[in-house]
C-alpha cells in the first residue's frame, strides 16, 4: 500500500476532495450484431451525479461496466480526472460500484465486507476496521456489523454494498440499478440517502436506471439513452419540461398524444385551441401533438363534449382520464380539489394550458 | 363458529389425517429397506458362534487381518490424490466456463457424464491397452517409462487418473450446484472493483463460498474410490475393495465386519461435512 493510501483512508469518513471528472469519448461496443453503445459521449463533472435512462437494451448499462473496466470498448476511450483508463484493469481503476443484484460476500461479516477493498490493498486489520465502522455509521447501519449478509434485509445489503464501494474512497462511484430490487418504500429511503451521502461526500457518480422517477429525483444531470446513443441529457427540469425528442418526451413522465392541425410552421391547433411549438421543422397539416397530463384542464361542464371515463385519487393530485368526441382518450392531471366534481361518467370540456406543446 | 370453552377444537379429519399416514408409512418402508440388511449384516458381525456370545471379536480382529493395513492405506491415498485431481481439474475449468464461456456449459456438462455411460469394464479394458503399450510398443520412451511406473503396486497412479474420469459426474453436479447457487459473475465483478487480483477473487471470494460444493464433491469422490471394485481388480491392484472381497472366502464374518465399517466411515464423512457446513452458516464474530 503507498504511503497516499496509507493516508487517505485514515482521513474520517471524506471522499477526494472536489471528486474527479470523468469523459467518456466516442465510445463504442458491440455484441454480434446488437450495437450497445453507439458513439456515447458523456462528461461528468467533478462532484456531479449523472444518471443514465433509458428502456432496456439501450445501453446505459454496457456504458458503465466500460466504465468500471469490466468491459473493453470497441472503440473510443475512457478519461477520468484527464488520465487514459481505457486499457486499465477494474481493479487498477479505484471505482466503487453497488449492483442491481445484492453483491455482498455471503462468507463475510458485514464488517469484513465493508473492509474488503482495503483487505485487498494491504491496510492493516485495525485501520480497516475502523474505516468500515465509520462507512456502516455513515449508512446508519453499524449494529449489523458482525451480522452475514444473509440475516440482513434487502434494504441494509444495499447499504452495505453503498458503503462497500466508498470504504476504497474511489474516485468514481458506479450505481447500476442500486434500488431495482428494493420494495417501493425502501426504495425511496435508500434513494434519498444515497443522494445524501453523495452530496456530503462530494463524489462523481453514475448512476444508471429505467427508472424516470428515480433518475429526475436523485441526479443533477440525466442522459437519456436510446440504441447506444445519448438522446439528450440535461436536468431533470429542463428535460421533463424541454425535452429535445419526441422519444425523451414520451419516456420521461407521461405524455398524450393528441391529433391536432399544423396551422403554419410555428402554430398547431389541438383540442379547439392554438399553440406555439417547440418542434422545428414540422411539415403537412395532420400533426400528433405531444401534451403532458399536467397541461390538459378538464371543467365540469354538463353540455361539455368530453365524458370522464376513469377517476385515480393520488392525493394532492387526481389524475382522470376523459374520452374526446373523436374517441381519443386523453389523461390530465388536476388538483384534488378541482377534479371534486369529475365523477366517471361526468360531462366535462377539454382544453389545454397556455404553454408551448411538441409534435411527435 | 363457537366453540365451547373446555372443549377441544375439532381436528381436521379426512384426507390430510390419511396423507399424515401415508408420509409415515412410506418413511418407515424407506427405513425398513436400508436398515434391515445393515442391522442384519451388523448382527452377523457381532453374533459369535464358536462361544455363542455376542462381542465385536469381528471387528478387533481386522487391524491385525493380513493385507488390511496396506489395503486400507493403500485405498485411502487413492482417494485424496483423486479428491485433489479431480478439484483440480474440474473447479479451474468451470470457473472459466461460468465466467468467460457459459455457453460452453452444456458441451461440459455431456463431458461430465460420459463416465456414467461408459460402463468401468468397457474403460478399464481400454486403460489396460494402453497400460500395455509401455512396456511393449513405447519401451524405453519417456511416456512408455511413465506408463510403466503408473502401475506401481504400492501407488497405482493410474487408479488415480481413472477416479478422477470416475469421479467427474459426481463432482461437476456438486460444483454446478454450489455455483449456481451464488451470483458468480457479480461478486467477481465486486471483488475485481473493489480491487481485488483474480488470485484473490478465487482464494478470498470464490472458495470460501464453494466450500461446501468443495466438501460434497470430496466425500462422493472418497464413497466412489472406497467403494471401486472392478477396475482395481481387472488392473490386479490390491484396494480396500479388492482385498474385502479376497478375505470373504476366508473369512466371511471379518469381510462383512469391514464392509460395514467402512459404511460406518462414510456416513462419518458425510457428518463431518454437514457439520462443517452448518458451522460456516452460524453466524461468528467478525475480525
Amino acid at each position: 500500500m503507498t504511503a497516499s493510501t496509507q493516508r487517505r483512508v485514515t482521513v474520517s469518513g471524506s471522499a477526494r476532495a472536489g471528486g474527479e471528472g470523468v469523459v467518456l469519448r466516442g465510445l463504442r461496443r458491440v455484441f454480434g450484431d446488437v450495437v450497445a453503445l453507439d458513439n456515447l459521449d458523456l462528461t461528468l463533472a467533478p462532484g456531479e451525479l449523472v444518471a443514465l435512462l433509458g428502456p432496456s437494451g439501450c445501453g446505459k448499462t454496457t456504458a458503465l461496466r466500460v466504465l468500471a473496466g469490466f468491459e473493453t470498448p470497441d472503440a473510443g476511450s475512457v478519461l477520468v480526472n484527464g488520465a487514459d483508463v481505457t486499457a486499465d484493469p477494474p481493479n487498477k481503476r479505484g471505482m466503487g460500484m453497488v449492483f442491481q443484484a445484492f453483491s455482498l460476500f455471503p462468507n463475510l461479516t458485514v464488517l469484513d465486507n465493508v473492509g474488503f477493498g482495503l483487505r485487498v490493498r494491504g491496510v492493516s486489520a485495525a485501520l480497516r476496521r475502523t474505516r468500515a465502522l465509520e462507512l456502516l455509521e455513515l449508512v446508519g447501519l453499524l449494529d449489523t456489523a458482525n451480522r452475514y449478509p444473509h440475516q440482513i434485509s434487502g434494504g441494509q445489503q444495499q447499504r452495505v454494498a453503498l458503503a462497500r464501494a466508498l470504504a476504497i474512497e474511489p474516485r468514481v462511484l458506479l450505481l447500476d440499478e442500486p434500488l431495482s430490487a428494493l420494495d417501493a418504500q425502501v426504495r425511496t429511503q435508500l434513494r434519498d440517502e444515497i443522494r445524501r451521502v453523495q452530496q456530503r461526500l462530494h463524489i462523481t457518480t453514475l448512476f444508471v436506471t429505467h427508472d424516470q422517477s428515480e433518475a429526475l429525483s436523485i441526479a443533477d444531470r440525466v442522459g437519456v439513452m436510446r440504441s447506444g446513443r445519448l438522446e439528450q441529457i440535461a436536468t431533470p427540469d429542463d428535460l421533463y419540461h424541454r425535452p429535445a425528442t419526441a422519444f425523451v418526451a414520451e419516456f420521461v413522465g407521461t405524455m398524450n398524444r393528441l391529433p391536432g392541425v399544423l396551422l403554419d410552421a410555428s402554430t398547431v391547433e389541438v383540442l379547439g385551441v392554438r399553440r406555439p411549438t417547440l418542434t422545428e421543422g414540422a411539415t403537412g397539416d395532420a400533426v400528433t401533438v405531444l401534451v403532458r397530463p399536467e397541461a390538459v384542464t378538464v371543467t365540469a361542464d354538463p353540455n361539455g363534449p368530453a365524458l370522464v371515463v376513469v377517476r385515480t385519487f393520488h392525493g394532492a393530485m387526481t389524475r382522470l382520464s376523459v374520452r374526446l368526441p373523436t374517441g381519443d382518450e386523453v389523461l390530465a392531471d388536476l388538483p384534488s380539489p378541482a377534479a371534486a366534481g369529475l365523477t366517471p361518467g361526468s360531462t366535462a370540456t377539454v382544453s389545454l394550458v397556455e404553454s408551448p406543446v411538441l409534435l411527435a | 363458529m363457537t366453540i365451547p370453552v373446555g372443549v377441544e377444537a375439532p381436528v381436521p379429519a379426512g384426507p390430510s389425517r390419511r396423507r399424515l399416514g401415508s408420509t409415515w408409512l412410506i418413511l418407515l418402508l424407506a427405513v425398513a429397506y436400508f436398515v434391515i440388511p445393515l442391522g442384519a449384516s451388523f448382527f452377523y458381525t457381532i453374533d459369535n458362534r464358536a462361544t455363542h456370545s455376542i462381542d465385536l471379536d469381528a471387528y478387533a480382529k481386522i487391524p491385525a487381518a493380513v493385507g488390511f493395513v496396506d489395503a486400507l492405506r493403500r485405498s485411502l491415498t487413492l482417494a485424496v490424490l483423486t479428491v485433489v485431481g479431480a478439484l483440480a481439474v474440474t473447479l479451474p475449468a468451470m470457473l472459466v466456463v461460468t465466467l468467460r464461456w457459459p455457453r460452453l456449459r452444456p458441451v461440459i456438462e455431456g463431458l461430465s457424464l460420459i463416465p456414467l455411460v461408459i460402463p468401468p469394464i468397457a474403460l478399464v479394458v481400454g486403460v489396460r491397452d494402453v497400460l500395455g503399450l509401455g512396456p511393449n510398443q513405447l519401451a524405453g520412451t519417456p511416456l512408455g517409462d511413465a506408463l510403466v511406473s503408473s502401475q506401481d503396486l504400492d501407488l497405482p497412479w493410474v487408479l488415480v487418473i481413472v477416479y478422477i474420469v470416475l469421479a467427474l459426474p459426481f463432482v461437476y453436479r456438486a460444483f454446478d450446484a454450489g455455483l449456481r447457487a451464488i451470483e458468480v459473475r457479480t461478486l467477481v465483478d465486486a471483488a475485481r472493483g473493489l480491487g481485488a487480483s483474480w488470485p484473490a477473487v478465487v482464494f478470498r471470494v470464490l472458495l470460501p463460498n464453494l466450500r461446501s460444493a468443495a466438501l460434497g464433491a470430496s466425500f462422493l469422490t472418497i464413497a466412489l474410490v472406497l467403494g471401486e471394485f472392478t477396475i482395481a481388480s481387472i488392473l490386479s491392484f490390491d484396494t480396500l475393495p479388492t482385498w474385502l472381497v479376497e478375505i470373504s472366502g476366508e473369512n466371511a464374518q471379518e469381510s462383512v465386519a469391514v464392509s460395514v465399517a467402512s459404511l460406518l466411515f462414510a456416513w462419518l464423512l458425510l457428518l463431518a461435512v454437514s457439520l462443517a457446513d452448518r458451522r460456516r452458516r452460524s453466524p461468528r464474530r467478525a475480525s
